[in-house]
């Protein structure tokens, strides 16, 4: 299989529509036929991620790499950055509107949803600069 | 348990997906934490929420589940059931509330541990 490399850009204005992004990737992975399990971990992982970009960072842009072993998700947002990774790591630890919690998100619980689907997450931020996280999902190996 | 059984027990009005009341559904979900949905690590069939915006359909699309129970008759928007029947999506409307649902279909033999 070629590599696919899929970019989107993430609106960060509008919170009814995000995960546009995330049912277009699925589309994707699916026409690709890879196994429904890593399908599945792959759309929780970006969803959860996109929410956080239009809840947290006013949007962005995300890139998406597939080839023969694995997905690798990359979201990139030039938000306000997360000051304290540990809490940010927390269940239960927020700090999103309460549209955000309207609307059934902002309970603290996406970023340690993202590590548990993912075998690999990095984070890296800068406060005033921006957040980049990367996730990848192997396809020969269990979620972590 | 069908879906058309389902919908017997909760008094359910369909909005959308009528060609697949016959479908099986053994596991459901019950929550307005879209979050929580998302985090479940079993098989969902049937969510049941009282939220109705466009999120819910995104995480059931998400987590591939294939029918979602609106309760207390709350009316999502038509851009909300369109969403859902692009998605090939079963929608029901419930006068339950969250409570007396799950209680009906918890001892219909539904549920998630």
């Amino acid at each position: 299989m070629d590599t696919v490399k899929l970019v989107y850009e993430i609106d960060g204005d509008n919170f009814s529509a995000a995960g546009e992004a995330s049912t277009a990737v699925k589309r994707v992975l699916k026409k690709l036929k890879l196994p429904s399990a890593i399908v599945r971990r792959a759309v929780i992982c970006m969803y959860e991620g996109e929410i956080n970009m239009v809840i947290h960072a006013d949007g962005g842009r995300a890139y998406v790499d597939v080839d023969e072993e694995k997905i690798v998700i990359r979201l990139e947002d030039r938000g306000p950055g997360i000051p304290d990774i540990d809490k940010a790591m927390q269940e239960g630890w927020s700090t999103a509107s309460a549209e955000a919690r309207n609307s059934g998100f902002g309970a603290g619980m996406g970023l340690p949803n993202m590590k548990r689907n993912s075998n690999d997450m990095k984070i890296e931020t800068e406060l005033g600069v921006g957040t980049t996280v990367t996730m990848t999902i192997l396809f020969g190996g269990e979620a972590s | 348990m069908e879906i058309s059984a389902l919908r017997d027990l909760l008094e359910g009005e369909v909005l959308c997906g009528e060609d697949r009341l016959d479908d099986e559904i053994e596991t459901l979900f019950a929550s307005d934490m879209m979050s929580d949905v998302l985090a479940c690590p079993d098989e969902i069939h049937c969510l049941l929420t009282g939220l109705i915006n466009q999120q819910v359909i995104r995480t059931a699309d998400m987590m591939d589940i294939g029918l979602v129970v609106f309760v207390r008759s709350k009316r999502p928007s038509e851009e909300v059931v369109e969403m859902a029947r692009q998605r090939d999506m079963v929608i029901i409307l419930t006068p339950c509330r969250m409570f007396t649902a799950c209680g009906r279909l918890y001892e219909a033999g539904l549920g998630l541990r």
